[in-house]
C-alpha cells in the first residue's frame, strides 16, 4: 500500500536539507570554508538573533512580505480576471489574446529601468514589478484551464439543465483549478525573484535593503541572513500553495492524503 | 411525457450529409431502438433530438403533451461524472435536490456509494450513476447513446433489466442507441436501422415482457441483422 510506505513520513522531504546545513556547518568549523567567504550556519543564527533582539529583522521581513502579498494580490487578480474573460467569451480573446502573448515575452525585470524611471524606488516601484511577474503566469494557466475544461462534461452540463452560472461554478472554474494552482505556485516563485531583484537594486527597507548595507560593512553573516531569509518565505508560500493544492483538488487522487 | 415528431429531418456538417429525410413519429411513452453500423449517424440524431444540434433541413416537434426541451436528459456513452463532486452531488444538479438525487440512486442500488468520488467507482457503477443522474430529475423523455457499449456482458444484461423496470415503472419515452441488435430486440416495441443517414427499416417488435430469447425473438433479430450488413 501507498499509505505505509516510509518515504511518505512527513519529515521525510527535510532531510536533505537538514544534512546540507549540518555539513556546512562542520566543514566551516574545520575552516575548509573561510568564515569571510561563507559563515557557518551557527554565525547565520545568530546574527539572525542579533537582529531579532533590536527588531530590525521583523521590520525588513514584515516589509518585504507586504510587497510580495500586495503584488501577488494586484497582478494575481489582474491575471486571473483577464483568464476568466478571454477562457469564457471568445470575443475578449479575439480582442486581447494576441497581444497579451506579445507583451508575455518581454522579462518582466527588463523594464526595471522603465519602472524607476516612472515610479522612482519607493514602494508603488516595486509592487508594480512583481505585480507585472505574476500577471502573466496566472493568466496563462487560468486561461489554458477554462480552454481545455472537458467539453463533454460542459455539454452535460446544459443537457442536465444547468444554468450559465451553474456551468461555470460546477464544471468551468472547478475544472480550471489545477491549472490555476500550477499558476499560482509558478506565480509565487516569481513574486519572490522580482522582489529580490527590486529590493537590491533601490530599496530603505526590507529584505533587499538588509542585504545591500550588509555587503557595504561586509557583514557576511547578515548577507547570508538574507538569502536565508529569502528562502525560507519562498518555501513557505511554496507550502501554502500546497495546502491550496490538497484543499481544492482532494477530488483527484493524486492530491489525497497519503 | 411526450413524443417526438421528425418530419424530413436532414442534417449536414458542412458538406457531409449525416442525417436525410428522416421520417418519424414516436409516441410518448414509447421505446425505440436505434441501430446501425458505426458513423451512420445515430448519435447526430439523439443530439437532434436533444435539441444539441439544430436540424439542417425539415422538422422536429415535441408532440402529446406538454414538451419542454429541458424534460430531455441523455444517458451518454460515457459516463460523464463531474470527477470533482461526490456520487450525491453528480446525481444533484440542474435542480434535483438531495432528497429525489438519493431516491435516485437508491433504485439503481448506489446510495450507499453517496459519499465516494467517481473515480472509485467500476465502470458499472459509474454507469448505474450515470442512470440515476438521468432519472433524478424525472425526464420526459430519456436518450441513451450507447451508454452499456463499455460494459461486460454480465453487468450489461443487470443495466438491461434495470432500464427496463425503470421505464415500465416511471413510464418517461426512451430512445435506445445501440449497435448490439438483441439488446434492442430485449428493449425496445421498435427497432429502426439507420444507414447512410436514412432509415433502412422500422420494425415493431411485439413480444411479451419480460422477453426470453425464443424463436421470435431471434427471427426479430436476424431480420434486424440481415438489413444492417445487408444495406
Ligand atoms: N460535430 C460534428 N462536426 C462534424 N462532423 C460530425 C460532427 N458530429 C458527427 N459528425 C459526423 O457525422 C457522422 C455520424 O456521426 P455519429 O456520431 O452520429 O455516428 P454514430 O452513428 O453515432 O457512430 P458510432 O456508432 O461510432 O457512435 C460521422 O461521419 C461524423 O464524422
Ligand atoms: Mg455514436
Amino acid at each position: 500500500m501507498k499509505k505505509n510506505k516510509w518515504y511518505n513520513n512527513q519529515l521525510f522531504p527535510w532531510l536533505l536539507p537538514i544534512v546540507i546545513v549540518i555539513l556546512w556547518q562542520v566543514l566551516g568549523q574545520l575552516n575548509l570554508i573561510k568564515s569571510t567567504m561563507l559563515p557557518t550556519p551557527i554565525e547565520v543564527v545568530e546574527a539572525g538573533i542579533r537582529l531579532f533582539q533590536t527588531g530590525e529583522l521583523q521590520e525588513h521581513v514584515y516589509i518585504s512580505t507586504e510587497r510580495a502579498v500586495i503584488g501577488f494580490a494586484i497582478g494575481g487578480a489582474v491575471g486571473f480576471l483577464l483568464g476568466l474573460f478571454n477562457g469564457t467569451v471568445l470575443f475578449f480573446e479575439k480582442l486581447t489574446d494576441t497581444s497579451i502573448q506579445m507583451i508575455r515575452t518581454i522579462p518582466h525585470l527588463a523594464l526595471i529601468p522603465l519602472v524607476i524611471l516612472w515610479f522612482g524606488i519607493g514602494e508603488s516601484a516595486k509592487i508594480f514589478l512583481v505585480a507585472v511577474g505574476v500577471m502573466f503566469p496566472i493568466y496563462i494557466n487560468t486561461f489554458s484551464g477554462i480552454k481545455n475544461v472537458d467539453r463533454k462534461l460542459i455539454e452535460m452540463g446544459k443537457v442536465y439543465g444547468m444554468s450559465k452560472w451553474q456551468l461555470f461554478t460546477n464544471i468551468i472554474l472547478p475544472g480550471a483549478m489545477p491549472n490555476i494552482l500550477v499558476g499560482i505556485r509558478y506565480a509565487l516563485g516569481v513574486t519572490w525573484i522580482s522582489l529580490i531583484v527590486a529590493e537590491t537594486i533601490g530599496a530603505d527597507a526590507g529584505i533587499g535593503y538588509m542585504a545591500t548595507t550588509a555587503r557595504e560593512f561586509m557583514q557576511m553573516d547578515i548577507v547570508v541572513l538574507t538569502i536565508v531569509l529569502y528562502a525560507i518565505l519562498g518555501k513557505l508560500s511554496d507550502f501554502i500553495a500546497k495546502v491550496c493544492e490538497r484543499r481544492f483538488l482532494k477530488w483527484n487522487p493524486a492530491y489525497r492524503k497519503h | 411525457m411526450f413524443g417526438i415528431e421528425l418530419k424530413k429531418v436532414g442534417k449536414s456538417f458542412g458538406d457531409n450529409e449525416v442525417l436525410r429525410d428522416i421520417n418519424v413519429s414516436i409516441p410518448k411513452g414509447s421505446f425505440t431502438a436505434i441501430v446501425g453500423k458505426s458513423g451512420c449517424g445515430k448519435s447526430t440524431l439523439l443530439r437532434v433530438i436533444a435539441g444539441l444540434e439544430d436540424v439542417t433541413s425539415g422538422s422536429l416537434a415535441y408532440t402529446d403533451g406538454e414538451a419542454k426541451k429541458s424534460n430531455i436528459r441523455i444517458m451518454f456513452q460515457d459516463d460523464r461524472l463531474i470527477p470533482w463532486k461526490s456520487i450525491l452531488k453528480n446525481v444533484a444538479i440542474g435542480g434535483v435536490d438531495k432528497k429525489e438525487a438519493e431516491e435516485a440512486l437508491e433504485k439503481v442500488g448506489l446510495n450507499g456509494k453517496k459519499d465516494a468520488w467517481p473515480d472509485e467507482l467500476s465502470g458499472g457503477q459509474k454507469q448505474r450513476v450515470a442512470l440515476a443522474r438521468a432519472l433524478a430529475s424525472k425526464p420526459d423523455v430519456l436518450l441513451f447513446d450507447e451508454p452499456l457499449g463499455a460494459l461486460d456482458a454480465l453487468t450489461r444484461m443487470e443495466m438491461q433489466h434495470l432500464i427496463e423496470e425503470l421505464w415500465q415503472e416511471q413510464n418517461f419515452t426512451s430512445i435506445l442507441v445501440t449497435h448490439d441488435v438483441s439488446e434492442a430486440v430485449h428493449l425496445a416495441d421498435r427497432v429502426i436501422v439507420l444507414d447512410e443517414g436514412g432509415i433502412q427499416l422500422d420494425q415493431e417488435i411485439d413480444l411479451q415482457r419480460p422477453r426470453e430469447r425464443d424463436e421470435r425473438f431471434t427471427s426479430y433479430e436476424k431480420k434486424i441483422l440481415d438489413k444492417i450488413v445487408g444495406g
